[in-house]
């Protein structure tokens, strides 16, 4: 039977799809209220937004005004949105003119690029590591992956990305310090935003082989003749991988967040920084896409979590399914 | 717990950790590789990091990006000291009565799309132009007409000896006809400069090429790159591990390390990043709301002054002493700086006398005169310059030694002329360009005019300067004259104080060691690439 038609599957499905609507509408009409809400003329930001601070002027703002009807009243534009919306139109910029749905998938792709870099560089670190630490407690693995987690975990990813760009880019000239040109550019940026996750994973994974490793089922595999080699793969990282997966779910938003900071110092063309210069120049189409696109993408990434919660864990389908 | 628990056995600890030490170094590799430069290849793009985004295609919003990498060109340029210079129009002639203006392009100028640069196609671009906030606007145009392929006519309804000026700002860049869409939008950049668009990502990054049929002398430098970086310190660093050949916008601090790192033999040898300087038509003011019952008195006005230590400021957060402003407008403007004016200085004792006078006493909230109103101010600031926050703060509490009680708010660069207009503002900080074209004429005639400007006066108007302005914008006056009328301008804005000068600018970039032949337009109006080269290593 074709496991996306059984039931816990369908169910969860279901559940993820209704959440993607109300979630998009929910964001889209807050980031509206919210925008608007906020203080200074809107025409007089959008201005100062595309003509920058040397041309701002009244002149500029009634211009600006004239031309997107900003007079007109919020709840009309807020209609217009909805509809929009209904016919998976994100608008246009107010600021740069271009469509909205162009300009989030330019920043969102370069975002992606750099939490997939950035996963990948903590899952090579961080889980190894942790299985080390979990099969060896009071090892030196383990006392070395705890006081990298401290340290890594403490240090925000500002001092972090200034530490490693000195250090790799200035002192041993060896990647660039900055932008997206090559694939080169990509490596500083995902090791400050992967150190700090693998710093965390370490010890997650450390904690969830420990718990594997102490268990009877794990005791008995291996009475029962198992080699250690064997026990291992066939019982206990399976076992082991529930709590990372969820773990990982979480950090997603942390990945976000420290994108944020992040892409401004390596001017990464990424979703964070633009969100922030949309928010600065009230260009509400762009941070209702932005907003829009980033809250879809979170349902989307937990429901591939709980996917894969699901698939490792069969006792779960079995409690879905009650 | 019985026998040790070990699945590596065939492993040994050190085997088991290489694994993800070798499986990062695989990953950075290939990148590591893509970075070393053959010698036989040409030399990679010379790069530019600089604080500007591209914030739309729009010739008034990103145009002067364009002109700055020499992709497109405006009917006119200027020398560093203002003056008109030929650029696409080869030569131009004024009517006796300075109402017809005539101008010829260079016959063999071509766009990048390979068609000729026709007149129309200069009158489409300057008739776009005309579009408020373009400055063009201000002009009192009356046509824009093509008699021919190779000539422009410009009719005003009144003589404006500024035009020359704002047909060398970058809103009036010529584009070809293929560059607008339908709806009459910028929607490609093609120009008829020494280098073409290759690439264009907008907000961050454009490249550029030479463009083969120009009608110039071909450039050195084959191809260029521009980064926009919105953190200072990145533009820093990435000119120190040698990403960028040119960045500009350095902040205090990293200025002061790259200037000690350059004087260090030792560090020299490493980095050899070099410092290029040169200063700006730019300068910190203090706009102030004159209509107000407590500034309207010009004693408060002076006080304010006076109390500022513009030194302190200058030498603290933007690492040169001689940026303190003594008068309105540096020394770069010739033209306008004048020698003759007493210099504005710092004498908190002076200041003091000064409030006595105006009728203000000293309590311990503050000042309170002599109905026993307190003295509130809030001074409005923005964040687009980094250094305007800090100054606002230096301002605050060199105020506040003064008695004068000044809260510091924080937005965006359009509260100031929203505050201007609606009467709410009260002090204002800002970075004024002077020269957003080249002659500040058109500038100060819209910052100091009788109903007061968005970044200029506010309940505060002169005749003599409005009239000394009009006179200067509408007539060409002989040189003696000129010289009077500016010398009132500047005079009475210095005794008047509508706006309280407080620091000048100087832009600093920084310049790879593989670069010759950098120089800097004052103006910002080029980055001046077809006079470089790369030096031989």
């Amino acid at each position: 039977m074709n496991p996306l038609l059984s039931k816990p599957w369908a169910a969860l499905l279901g559940r993820r799809l209704v959440q993607v609507l109300a979630v998009s509408l929910l964001i889209g009409t807050l980031c509206f209220l919210m925008v608007r809400a906020l203080p200074g003329d809107l025409a007089m930001r959008v201005a100062a937004g595309r003509y920058g601070y040397d041309l701002v002027s009244n002149a500029a703002a009634d211009a600006v005004r004239a031309e997107l009807g900003l007079d007109r009243p919020g709840w009309l534009a807020l209609l217009h949105w909805w509809r929009d919306m209904a016919t998976f139109n994100l608008g246009q910029s107010l600021v740069s003119q271009r469509s909205v749905w162009h300009e989030v998938t330019h920043h969102l792709g370069a975002t992606l690029r750099l939490s997939a870099a950035a996963l990948a560089i903590a899952f090579a670190v961080g889980v190894p590591l942790g299985v080390w630490a979990g099969l060896r407690p009071q090892g030196w693995v383990d006392k070395a992956s705890w006081l990298m987690a401290v340290v890594l975990r403490a240090l925000p990813p500002f001092l972090l990305s200034v530490l490693l760009v000195l250090l790799v880019a200035v002192q041993w000239s060896f990647l660039p310090a900055g932008g997206d040109e090559s694939q080169a550019s990509l490596v500083l940026p995902a090791l400050t935003l992967g150190l700090g996750l693998a710093a965390g994973l370490a010890r997650v994974t450390r904690a969830a082989m420990r718990e594997v490793v102490v268990s009877p089922f794990f005791e008995f595999a291996r009475t029962k003749g198992l080699s250690d080699w064997q026990a291992l793969v066939r019982h206990g990282l399976r076992n082991a991988a529930v709590p990372v997966t969820a773990y990982l779910g979480v950090q997603a938003l942390f990945l976000v967040e420290g994108a944020l900071v992040v892409e401004t110092l390596f001017a990464w063309p990424g979703i964070g920084h633009a969100l922030v210069h949309a928010v600065f120049g009230r260009d509400i189409p762009v941070v209702q896409g932005t907003a829009l696109c980033m809250g879809v993408l979170f349902v989307v990434f937990n429901l591939l979590v709980d996917a894969a919660c699901l698939a490792l864990d069969p006792r779960h389908t079995q409690k879905v399914a009650k | 717990m019985n026998r040790l628990f070990n699945p590596f056995s065939p492993l040994t600890r050190r085997r088991a950790l290489q694994a993800p030490v070798a499986a990062l170094a695989a990953g950075a590799l290939p990148a590591a590789w893509a970075q070393d430069t053959n010698p036989a290849a040409p030399p990679a793009p010379l790069q530019i990091v600089g604080p500007w985004e591209i914030s739309g295609l729009a010739p008034a919003s990103s145009g002067y990006v364009f002109t700055r990498m020499q992709v497109t060109e405006t009917l006119l340029d200027a020398a560093d000291d203002g003056q008109p210079r030929p650029a696409l129009a080869r030569l131009w002639r004024r009517s006796a009565d300075g109402l017809v203006w005539q101008f010829e392009l260079r016959a063999g100028a071509r766009f990048h799309d390979g068609k000729p640069v026709t007149a129309a196609a200069v009158v489409r671009s300057l008739q776009a132009a005309q579009v408020a906030p373009a400055l063009l606007s201000q002009a009192p145009i009356e046509s824009i007409t093509a008699p021919d392929e190779g000539t422009v006519l410009i009719r005003l309804q009144r003589p404006h000896t500024a035009l020359p000026a704002l047909l060398a700002h970058s809103s009036t860049m010529v584009l070809a006809p293929a560059s607008y869409g339908a709806d009459g939008k910028v929607r490609s950049i093609i120009g008829c400069g020494p280098y073409r668009i290759a690439l264009l990502v907008p907000p961050q990054q454009v490249e550029t090429v030479v463009f083969d049929a120009y009608d110039g002398p071909r450039p050195a430098i084959a191809a260029v790159r521009y980064l926009a970086a919105s953190r200072a310190e990145t533009r820093a660093l990435m000119a120190e591990s040698g990403q960028a050949d040119l960045a500009y916008g350095l902040d205090p601090a990293s200025l002061r390390r790259l200037q000690r790192h350059a004087q260090n033999p030792a560090l020299a040898r490493r980095t050899a990043v070099r410092i290029a300087s040169v200063t700006l038509p730019r300068t910190v003011i203090v706009k102030l709301n004159a209509g107000l019952p407590a500034l309207r008195d010009v004693r408060v006005r002076q006080a304010l002054s006076l109390a500022i230590d513009r030194a302190g400021i200058a030498l603290a957060l933007m690492g040169d002493e001689s940026l303190a402003a003594t008068q309105l407008l540096p020394p770069m403007l010739g033209a306008w700086h004048n020698l003759d004016l007493p210099p504005l200085q710092h004498d908190p004792e002076a200041a003091a006398r000064l409030l006595r006078a105006a009728g203000w006493q000293r309590h311990s909230d503050g000042l309170r005169n002599a109905q026993g109103q307190p003295l509130h101010l809030v001074i409005r600031t923005f964040v687009d310059r980094p250094e305007l926050p800090l100054i606002a703060t230096a301002l605050q509490e060199q105020w506040r030694l003064a008695g004068i009680a000044v809260k510091v708010s924080i937005g965006n660069s359009g509260d100031v002329p929203r505050g201007h207009r609606d009467g709410s503002l009260q002090l204002a900080l800002a970075a004024r360009n002077y020269a957003n074209v080249p002659d500040p004429t058109g500038t100060l005639a819209g910052d100091f005019a009788a109903q007061g400007g968005d970044w200029g006066a506010m309940g505060w108007h002169s005749d003599a300067v409005v009239q000394a302005l009009q006179e200067l914008t509408r007539t060409q006056t002989p040189p003696e004259r000129t010289r009077a009328l500016r010398q009132t301008i500047t005079h009475t804005l210095q005794t008047e104080l509508p706006v309280i000068p407080v620091a000048w600018y100087r832009q600093h970039v920084a310049v790879a060691p593989r670069l010759a032949g950098v120089t800097l337009d004052p103006l910002e109006r080029s980055y001046r690439l077809t006079g470089m080269e790369w030096s031989n290593p």
